[in-house]
């Protein structure tokens, strides 16, 4: 098991927590999607905002308590969820935290390769940060990016039919501070056949640049 | 488009998920110039029992795996509120490996699911409907929501939505990463914000379901099909595909292909035409395949000499002992170690088992553990038959399906490439005693 299973240790755990003013204008939002009395459901949703909040993109358990009180529900049960679902960071993580997906279909493609190259690349193991504090890395399971594996996630961003040598300009990128390009890094828009679309042509405006409206422009 | 001498296949203007791309605009204006949202309002006039039987009549079997019949499902919802409300949920949590094909729809083609949640919902008496949708799909998520917002302002949901005096509201609920809620109670349990831990059935959701409420949970694929299917009709939907297998679906194939792909087709094309025609066949050639996973992680594999004639449906593959699943075709050439790929999957199901039943808990790590040593050889012969028998523990006894998700792989591993794993102990113990 992962350490960012386990909460840490005491000694990095801050002794406070609360939503800054716009996050708390984001909660209420949050809540008012469920029916009243139900405000239990907005645990998972605002422990994605508290760990976004946190610096070292992760949960304390404060803030765990936080969302207990917050919901009107047992803290218990708040840390029941919190350290039931992968995506909550119990442990602070490094600035890019970079999940390679090793499951069978990544594999197939050559996962294995984007593991030793970020090991290579970063001097670190699995599981290890950084450092400084830029880099943790960490192998999980299918992504669902499958058509274009081998893929890796860094915070948000997918980055996908990686080899070794895209992973390692995407490693250095982020090194320099700079943004690379996110989604598929073998010259196609999604999961489209590699030459291009086969069907749906007329709807592809074939070898057509990408438009505005592309994915990776989003903002949740 | 259409490769001469191959008028079976699939035409575009029988393509449901025309953005499937992405090079198109995936918001509003882009998905109405596609025909999105055309006459949503008259559907909807046209009464529940319409909807339900142009479902019933299209042969739609549900798309996340499966294959319940949908229009079957919905007709067990309650006709007249007891006071409860009732809800549509949409299952978006793909996360079976292998699958990624309601990713595209949420970030190419997101209005067809909006639409779909609105005319399922109102199919099925429900105001209101939820999209859990896994919480690694940041962006998927942030278009959805993109294209839910729009629907809100341009009057297509909300209150009297499409102005057919129907109000329906549509929410998001992003998950954060666990498989098990991809089963339909889990993730129940999950909006209601607990663990992901499925419930025993009875009672099932369309009884008590969200908040105890009258459910029905549907996959992506399912609901994004919907409006295309009322505005077409149930019989053009029925029209592709063998009997009790009908309709277009989205065929994710990955692997050892030439190139990787996702496309729709029509149900009940031949394995061997899907790979060839739209992935450039099998790398090496055709007959450097060794096994294909054809329906997601959690199907029986099958070796080459069933690839080469099995169609892609239901019942197609069920007779050669795996299934359709969701669909995601995995790909593995010569050059695959098979026992490898198999044990990796079984590291899945033991990091995914939600720990709630003991043959799970316990016989997901018992079989990981075992795969882990058939990989190196490291075992007697007769612990094949015990790996055997550990699955058969685990199959059929638990509440939800991941046990035997857990098991069908090896299961199909030791029925296939039995002398495979023998070599390999052989071999071994060769070493050992050397």
């Amino acid at each position: 098991m992962s350490h960012l299973r386990r909460p840490a240790p005491k000694e990095l755990q801050p002794t406070s927590f609360a939503f800054t003013p716009e996050n708390q204008e984001k909660a209420k939002k949050i809540i008012a999607k469920y029916p009243e009395g139900r405000q239990q459901s907005a645990v998972m949703p605002l422990l994605d905002l508290a760990q976004r909040q946190t610096e070292g993109n992760w949960v304390p358990t404060v803030a765990m308590d936080y969302i207990a009180d917050m919901l009107e529900m047992p803290a218990i049960r708040v840390y029941e969820v919190a350290t039931f679902y992968t995506m909550y960071n119990l442990a602070p993580v490094g600035k890019n935290f970079i999940q390679v997906c090793t499951t069978t279909p990544c594999w197939l493609r050559g996962s294995a390769d984007v593991v030793d190259t970020c090991k290579k690349e970063l001097g670190i193991g699995v599981g290890e940060t950084t450092e400084d504090g830029q880099f943790t890395m960490i192998e999980v399971e299918c992504l669902g990016a499958c058509v274009n594996a081998p893929m890796m996630q860094i915070n948000d961003d997918y980055y996908e039919d990686l080899t070794a040598e895209s992973t390692k300009a995407i490693l250095d990128a982020l090194k320099k501070g700079e943004k690379p390009k996110t989604g598929p890094q073998s010259g196609r828009k999604g999961c489209e056949p590699i030459d291009g679309p086969k069907v749906l042509k007329a709807f592809c405006g074939c070898g057509a640049a990408p438009q505005d409206a592309d994915a990776s422009e989003g903002d949740a | 488009m259409q490769a001469k001498g191959t008028p079976d296949m699939l035409q575009d203007k029988d393509r449901i998920f025309t953005n499937l791309y992405g090079f198109q605009d995936f918001g509003l204006k882009g998905a109405q110039s596609r025909g999105n949202w055309d006459g949503t309002k008259a559907l909807i006039e046209k009464g529940r029992d319409w909807i339900i039987d142009e479902m019933k009549a299209s042969g739609m079997r549900g798309r996340g795996g499966a294959g319940f019949p949908t229009g079957l499902k919905w007709s067990f919802m309650p006709k007249e509120s007891d006071g409860r409300p009732s809800y549509l949920v949409v299952n978006a949590d793909e996360g079976e490996p292998g699958t990624c094909k309601d990713r595209e729809i949420m970030r190419n083609d997101p209005h067809t699911l909006v639409e779909g949640c609105l005319l399922a919902s109102f199919a099925m008496n429900a105001h209101a409907a939820y999209i859990y949708i896994r919480g690694e799909f940041y962006h998927e998520a942030s278009n959805l929501q993109r294209a839910i917002d729009e629907a809100y302002d341009a009057g297509l949901i909300g209150k009297n939505a499409c102005g057919s005096g129907w109000d329906f509201d549509l929410y998001l609920h992003l998950g954060a990463g666990a498989y098990i809620c991809g089963e339909e109670t889990a993730l129940i349990e999950s909006i209601e914000g607990k663990k992901g831990q499925p419930r025993l059935k009875p009672p099932f959701p369309a009884n008590a379901g969200l908040y105890g409420c009258p459910t029905t949970v549907n996959n992506v694929e399912s609901i994004a099909a919907v409006p295309t299917i009322l505005r077409r009709g149930g019989s053009w939907f029925s029209s592709f595909g063998r009997e009790n297998n009908h309709g277009t679906k989205l065929f994710a194939i990955s692997g050892h292909v030439e190139k990787p792909c996702t496309v729709e087709e029509a149900m009940s094309i031949p394995l061997k035409e899907l790979i060839e025609k739209h992935c450039g066949g099998v790398r090496g050639g055709w007959d450097n395949l060794l096994a294909v996973i054809p329906g997601g992680s959690s199907v029986p594999l099958m070796p080459k000499d069933v690839c080469d004639d099995v169609l892609m449906d239901f019942d197609g593959l069920r007779e050669v002992g795996s299934g359709l699943g969701t669909a995601a075709v995995i790909v593995m050439d010569k050059s695959t170690d098979i026992v490898y790929a198999i044990a990796r999957l079984s590291e899945f199901y033991k990091h995914e088992s939600c720990g709630q039943c003991t043959p799970c808990r316990e016989g997901t790590g018992w079989m990981m553990r075992m795969m882990a040593r058939m990989v190196r050889g490291e075992a007697t012969l007769d612990e094949i038959d015990l790996l055997w028998d550990v699955t058969k523990q685990v199959e059929g006894h638990t509440i939800c399906a991941l046990g035997d998700a857990a098991a069908w792989p090896i299961q199909g591993l030791i029925r296939h490439f039995r002398p495979e794993m023998e070599r390999r102990i052989k071999e071994y113990r060769a070493r050992i005693a050397a």
